[in-house]
């Protein structure tokens, strides 16, 4: 199929701004699902609220656009009674970790069969440019005209610490690496967490004076470096991008499965 | 057979928001925005089917169409 063939063209062109990274994340992802041969009907894609989680209009599978941070708590439900259908949650850094942050650990804690995808743009877009959990130290919102004094989380080594058995990280300029590694966490069996910066020019760069939508990307291109590499040796500074952890564990509906064969066997 | 070449760069028009995404990072500087700031091909003949506007337009407004070449 062609990537086309998985979007609903009728609501096109989308609600996002000029250049905004979320569109870039839905093209990587649209590309990795084509490249699995993916049909339509094996995929749940369940959204919350934000601008990233419009996401689920665009896209012609079974889709969900629930409230804001609870998008991991519907998609646990449809997995438990669906087990055979995969579940693909993309979610907006507030939606994922500010209020929705409980849920997020907890589903990793679990390890249920679910992708988990943090857009993060370092800001609350849809409502228009609060700092975030992700924001950072000494950035700027409207929230914080000042500049911001609460550090950010660390997505990756949040997942890593709450059970995720697979965490990884790109950016909307690494396109290859993003589609290569949304089809990784797809594969996976247990909680994957894909962690992509994606730039908001309107809010978090207009706030930060980091210029444009290329400008952003340029920025990814710099300040990133694949996992391990001599780069982050000579400038610690620098995000590493690439797959963190991926190991098997027991999942979820596999050992609640388990459970009711002990309890319908009365021991 | 001969390699894959480039048949078209297929632009929805209506779908294209100016970003200048493509056009910046395209490695063989092949796309311009026109006076209504929408991508097209200026320069067709450098393009090298790498697809990297495609696979980075927010939009999905770009589309690499290839063919078979002849030798
Ligand atoms: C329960 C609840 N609280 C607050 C809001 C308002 N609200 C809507 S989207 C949003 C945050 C969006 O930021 P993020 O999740 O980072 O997504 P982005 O828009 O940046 O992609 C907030 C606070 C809401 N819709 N529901
Ligand atoms: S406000 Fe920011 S996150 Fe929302 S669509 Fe615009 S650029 Fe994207
Ligand atoms: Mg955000």
């Amino acid at each position: 199929m062609a990537i086309k063939d998985y979007i609903r063209e009728r609501f096109f062109p989308h609600i996002w701004c000029p250049g905004c990274g979320h569109g870039t994340v839905m093209n990587s992802l649209l590309r990795a699902i084509e490249s699995l041969g993916m049909s339509k009907n094996e995929i749940v894609m369940v959204s919350g609220i934000g601008c990233s989680s419009r996401i689920s209009g665009y896209v012609d599978f079974h889709t969900l656009h629930t409230i804001h941070g609870r998008a991991l708590a519907f998609a646990t439900g449809v997995k438990l009674s669906r087990p055979e259908l995969n579940l693909i949650v993309p979610m907006g850094d507030g939606d994922a970790l500010a209020i929705g942050g409980n849920h997020f650990i907890h589903a990793a804690r679990r390890n249920i069969d679910i992708t988990a995808i943090v857009m993060n743009n370092r800001i609350y877009g849809m409502t228009g440019g609060q700092f975030s959990p992700l924001s950072g130290y000494g950035t700027m919102a409207t929230t914080a005209p000042y500049s911001n004094i609460d550090h950010a989380f660390d997505t990756v080594e949040l997942a890593i610490a709450a059970g995720a058995t697979f965490v990884a990280r790109s950016t909307s300029y690494h396109v290859k690496q993003l589609s290569k590694i949304l089809r990784d966490a797809i594969l996976h069996e247990g909680f994957s967490v894909v962690e992509v910066l994606s730039q908001c020019p309107t809010y978090f760069g207009r706030k930060n004076r980091l210029g444009s939508a290329v400008d952003m990307m340029e920025q990814y291109k710099n300040d990133t470096t694949p996992i391990g590499s001599k780069a982050k040796k000579e400038n610690p500074d620098l995000i590493e991008r690439g797959i963190f952890v991926q190991k098997e564990m027991p999942e979820y509906c596999v050992e609640y499965d388990k459970i009711i064969e002990k309890a319908m066997k009365g021991n | 057979m001969g390699k894959l070449k480039l048949k078209e760069h297929v632009i929805t028009r209506e779908w294209c928001k100016g970003c200048g995404i493509c056009v910046h990072f395209c490695p063989k500087q092949v796309l311009e925005l026109d006076d209504q700031d929408k991508v097209f091909a200026a320069r067709r003949e450098d393009c090298i089917c790498c697809e990297l506007c495609e696979l980075r337009c927010p939009d999905l407004a770009i589309e690499i169409e290839t063919e078979q070449g002849s030798e």
